[in-house]
């Protein structure tokens, strides 16, 4: 019982981990936090949906809504937030991104309409039975698809010329310019895999939540306190985050009295007792201050 | 012949004006120190090279104008900056220090290089994949020198190198800076408060004044013009 609802967590969290992860590509790109991801996300899904609807196979539609959504976070990043960024204008910022948030999730609602879409499991149905426990199929999948994006994108940071360009701007951004790095373009490239790894975590958790314009609220707040457990700047803090939260959420939902009531208080709880005792969360670093 | 013309009206940050009526020029391989007290605007002198300032005038290197190229074209264009706080990238390894000061040439010389480095240096060799912030302040100094090397510049810009290092570590941190001065031809713009040590590796040498050239000549003159020691360089 104990080790299923663990099992069962671990998908769940891998899609959590996943958008936390975009969360965090941002927040090392711009140093801000983008209340848009969710829905950033959510749109996604809706592409993903439509494409399928038009006749594309599931993944061909995946693979095509990662693209349009990594252009549209991009394009956000150039117009919105630049600006903003450039004039060290933290607080218009949030503020810019929750717009963001709110005016996303009316132009869903209004293409879409509020009504419950049904979206193809990726992976098909059926289960795998490992002995005690059973794990679906769709979750299998999930977890690897995650981990294989993740894998590709340590590739990407640690291996390339282009992924140490990223983290040199991200080290220090002065020192990256004079080496003749664009920190704009490595931002706008930050902000583009995040679109594109959002669109990937809201395409596969819509076939367990049903696909409405509400969808991603709650899975927003997982992913923050998923990147918060992580470490804000940490991606692979983020990925670990996401599937401890995962795992938490699904044993308190079943072990707590009335714990499906109260799961979203504990990704809160999360958040909170990590800004009190570990600020930094598990994998991030530290911010030193000189004075 | 000169490779960099300097010729501003005034630069500096936002509404602060630090800089006044700054002309100069640097010889091709040629090496100048400029000397000032804290605060005078030498600092300023290279950001605005850089493009790290707001700039009215001209300034060219080799003929292409720098004033309005945003810092990393003027990178790119062939200018390589040694921030003041050695700038390093303290989270990444000292490999990747290097690579990062070569990132826009061709990976296979840049990887050559960056070995050649850690050979020549054993201390930044032995730690190569270790956080380049675990380095010494003399060792972050060189690292960051040698980073910007790696970018084959046509011009090195040194903020003050010998900040927070001991006198013995800044004798032989200069010494290495002359070394591999005569073995490239890239020329050298070094601002210092050190003038003692600056002098001895210069060829010319000026000294700013709240944010304006007061005095220039060769190195050999100001150092033995005690005048100028007396009145600006306090030895």
């Amino acid at each position: 019982m104990l080790l299923q609802q663990v099992a069962d967590g671990i998908a769940t969290g891998a899609i959590y981990g996943a958008l936390a992860l975009a969360i965090v590509l941002v927040y090392r790109a711009s140093r801000t936090l983008n209340f848009a991801q969710g829905e950033l996300a959510l749109l996604g899904a809706y592409v993903s949906w439509q494409l399928t609807v038009w006749g594309l196979p599931l993944w061909a539609a995946l693979v095509l809504s990662m693209a349009i959504l990594a252009a549209l976070s991009a394009a956000m990043e150039r117009t919105l937030v630049r600006p903003l960024v450039k004039r060290h204008q933290a607080l218009p910022l949030i503020i810019v991104t929750l717009g963001m948030m709110i005016a996303l999730n009316a132009v869903i609602g209004w293409a879409w309409t509020y009504q419950t879409k049904e979206v193809p499991a990726l992976f098909g149905g059926g289960a795998l039975d490992l002995g005690e426990i059973a794990v679906s199929r769709q979750d299998i999948g999930i977890a690897v698809t995650v981990l294989a994006v993740a894998l590709g994108l340590g590739v990407l940071f640690e291996f390339t010329r282009m992924g140490l360009r990223m983290r040199a701007a991200v080290s220090a951004p002065e020192s990256a310019e004079l080496s003749g790095i664009s920190t704009g373009r490595t931002m706008t490239i930050g902000w583009a895999i995040a679109g594109a790894v959002g669109a990937l975590a809201g395409t596969l958790i819509a076939p367990e939540l049903f696909l409405h314009p509400g969808m991603m609220a709650p899975v927003l707040i997982y992913a923050f306190a998923a990147a918060t457990l992580g470490g804000l700047d940490s991606p692979v803090g983020a990925l670990l985050g996401g599937v401890a939260v995962g795992v938490v959420e699904n044993l308190a939902g079943s072990y707590l009295p009335h714990g499906s009531d109260f799961k979203q208080v504990v990704a809160l709880l999360i958040i909170v007792i990590v800004l009190l005792v570990r600020p930094q969360g598990m994998l991030g670093r530290r911010e030193v201050v000189r004075v | 012949m000169s490779l960099l013309h300097v010729d501003i009206a005034s630069a500096g940050y936002g509404p602060v004006t630090v800089l006044h009526d700054i002309a100069f020029e640097v010889k091709t391989s040629g090496r100048l120190v400029a000397l000032g007290a804290n605060g005078a605007g030498k600092t300023t002198v290279l950001r605005t090279i850089s493009g790290l300032t707001q700039a009215q005038g001209s300034i060219t290197l080799d003929g292409v104008e720098l004033v309005g190229l945003t810092p990393h074209r003027i990178a790119a264009a062939g200018v390589s900056h040694v921030p003041q706080g050695r700038g390093t990238f303290g989270d990444l390894t000292v490999k990747e220090n290097l690579l990062i000061g070569g990132n826009r040439r061709p990976w296979r010389t840049v990887l050559a290089e960056a070995d050649a480095w850690m050979e020549r240096f054993p201390r930044l060799g032995e730690r190569s994949s270790r956080p380049a912030s675990g380095l010494s302040g003399g060792e972050q100094q060189l690292l960051a020198i040698a980073r910007a090397l790696m970018a084959a510049p046509r011009l090195l810009l040194l903020d003050e190198p010998s900040l927070g290092l001991a006198p013995k570590i800044t004798t032989d941190l200069f010494a290495t800076l002359d070394e591999l001065g005569r073995e490239s031809d890239t020329a050298m713009l070094l601002v210092e408060q050190n003038a003692q040590v600056a002098l001895g590796i210069a060829e010319d040498a000026l000294v700013i004044e709240s944010g304006r050239i007061t005095v220039r000549g060769p190195a050999a003159d100001l150092r033995d013009n005690d005048d100028v020691r007396r009145a600006y360089l306090g030895v």
